[in-house]
């Protein structure tokens, strides 16, 4: 089955992507397929099967605690889009629709 | 005409740049060439040209965007430079060009890249196969000696069998993923492409090795990986999946197979059957996994620190939704969105808990195969050569069970060599095909001795591609 526009537009807005409904429309039927394709892992029998959720065999590794060199403040903060040294500018965070 | 003979096989960068001016416009390999290449130091790779997949970080001279393939990042100026390219520099080499992509590495045909499609060398009309498309066909058209890719399901060795050069994918944790714009951590490696074993040979030594800068690079010895390169392998032992002799391989695949094992046979290699049973599922576990660890990796790009920000934003949510929507391509958004379904609340066990399941079987069949014995395992990069620009652009899942030959080696975090070994000729064109041996972790040498043998007994790998012969009558 086929996700709809508005199940898209769902999964859309989690993704914070603003897509039009052309958009939605177009993409249903492509992630279904791809989700039917996903679901079909589901005929294996996975029992007692470990997820491998490392594929290194390498433990955590640690760094001597000492200070290093940073990358420059004023070089990061000339690449943001609006800024107001030291500061990077953001519409209003609190409000509607503007919280997290 | 010879490979060394070929372009920038012998070129120095002034006429590698030449070559590049001339050739680029048609190929579009290139999204940026440095006006002011790094100054060549003295080293083990002095006197060569490289080029640097537009997904590594390089903080040039010039001062040139990082732009990763995509329109969010087209202004993007990268404050620093990526381990593996700081050190081909520091071994002399000249870096003269950052190579076109498949949005953030998304891809397997060049197509999804904001700079426009990069084009086969062999055959202007179809795809260099991707995402590391640019850094494929610079190689092949002799644009360049060596450049680097990422490989995170293929990306390296899918275009390299496509546009008939060499291309390495190295044992998760060879190399440092320092600096490479992220797509899916747990699978990303960065690797070299070269027309021959012994440059990438070269280029795997000088990136190679721990890094501080990045946790999951391996403390491992790194060889000098050129060092007996011409040394046959004692004893070798390929094994051949039962599952890469597919009735759906394009048939001159399925010949190149074979002519490839009957060449490892003259060499003196016994070739045995060997079973990788759930090769058919690598790539719903590859998508899962990687689309899931790509919807996290890129939700950096916000619209906030740096990349390209909507006009006018009504507030922080909206600046979030249209920065993206304008910034990402619809395959990467696409991506991001099947990522985030895959990870959200009711779907995680079932998709993203079941594929790390399956990629444990993957990994358990890797090394049951080795353990047959077998010292290497042979297989097309694709099952098919290069198809026409625009065939596939609307069939998102066609285009991913292309891969059916390369995630595994990801999923499983090993070592592979694509190398050319054939060519299918279709109307005036001749297409390359690829051949990849897959090896134990850490046994990189083993296989690029393995491949130099190959590279010895055939002529593959100094054919020239059309374009680049015209230019150089």
């Amino acid at each position: 089955m086929s996700l709809s526009p508005d199940q898209v537009r769902r999964i859309a807005t989690l993704a914070r992507l603003a897509i039009t409904d052309g958009q939605a429309a177009a993409y249903g039927p492509q992630i279904s397929a791809i989700l039917a394709h996903m679901d079909t892992l589901r005929t294996l029998n996975l029992d007692g099967v470990e997820p491998l959720t490392h594929i290194s065999e390498a433990t955590n590794r640690l760094d001597p605690d000492l200070p290093g060199p940073s990358l420059p403040p004023a070089a990061l903060i000339a690449m943001a889009p609006d800024a107001m040294p030291p500061f990077v500018k953001v519409p209003k965070v609190l409000g509607d629709g503007g919280g997290a | 005409m010879s490979a060394a003979q070929h372009g920038a096989a012998s070129a120095g960068t002034g006429e590698c740049l030449c070559r590049i001016h001339q050739l680029n416009p048609t190929l579009n390999a290139f999204i940026s060439v440095l006006p002011d290449p790094s100054p060549a130091t003295s080293g083990p790779l002095t006197g060569f040209t490289v080029a640097v997949k537009d997904n590594l970080c390089f903080a040039d001279h010039s001062n040139t965007p990082t732009t990763a393939g995509s329109r969010i990042l087209t202004n993007y100026k990268s404050p620093f430079t990526a381990t593996a390219v700081q050190r081909l520099i520091d071994a002399g080499a000249t870096i003269v060009g950052k190579t076109n992509l498949d949005e953030f590495a998304m891809g397997s045909t060049g197509e999804n890249s904001a700079f426009g499609p990069t084009r086969n060398p062999w055959d202007l009309d179809r795809i260099p196969g991707g995402s590391s498309s640019g850094s494929a066909g610079a190689v092949a058209a002799g644009l360049v000696r060596i450049a680097l890719g990422s490989d995170t399901g293929g990306s390296i060795r899918q275009p390299a069998g496509m546009c008939g050069i060499v291309g390495l994918k190295p044992t998760y944790g060879r190399v440092s993923r320092y600096g490479l714009i992220a797509y899916a951590s747990s699978l990303d490696q960065v690797g070299p492409m070269a027309r021959t074993v012994a440059d990438a040979a070269a280029a795997l030594t000088v990136i190679s090795g721990p890094d501080p800068l990045d946790s999951t690079c391996a403390d491992q010895p790194v060889p000098d990986f050129t060092r007996d390169l011409d040394r046959p392998v004692e004893h070798l032992t390929i094994g051949v999946p039962r599952q890469a002799r597919n009735e759906a391989n394009n048939p001159d695949v399925a010949v190149a197979l074979e002519a490839a094992i009957e060449t490892y046979r003259s060499l003196g290699a016994a070739v045995i059957e060997v079973d990788l049973p759930h090769t058919e599922h690598g790539i719903a576990a590859y998508y899962i996994v990687a689309l899931a660890e790509a919807s996290s990796n890129l939700a950096r790009f916000d619209g906030v620190r740096y990349g390209r920000r909507t006009a006018d934003p009504k507030d922080l949510m909206d600046l979030y939704a249209r920065s993206r929507a304008e910034g990402f391509g619809p395959e990467v958004q696409r991506r991001i969105m099947l990522g985030t379904y895959i990870l959200s609340a009711g779907y995680y066990e079932a998709y993203y808990t079941t594929a790390l399941k399956v990629r444990r079987l993957i990994k358990r069949d890797y090394d049951a195969a080795f353990g047959t014995p077998c010292d290497a395992i042979l297989m097309p990069t694709s099952p098919r050569p290069a198809f026409r620009l625009g065939e596939r652009v609307n069939d998102p899942l066609a285009m991913y069970l292309e891969d059916v030959y390369t995630v595994g080696v990801n999923l499983a975090g090993l070592p592979a060599i694509a190398f050319p070994a054939g060519f299918s000729r279709v109307g005036m064109s001749r297409l390359p095909i690829g051949m990849q041996l897959i090896g134990p972790a850490w046994q990189e040498a083993r296989l690029l001795r393995a491949a130099q043998m190959f590279e010895s007994a055939t002529q593959f790998h100094t054919q020239v591609p059309p374009c680049a012969e015209s230019d150089t009558r």
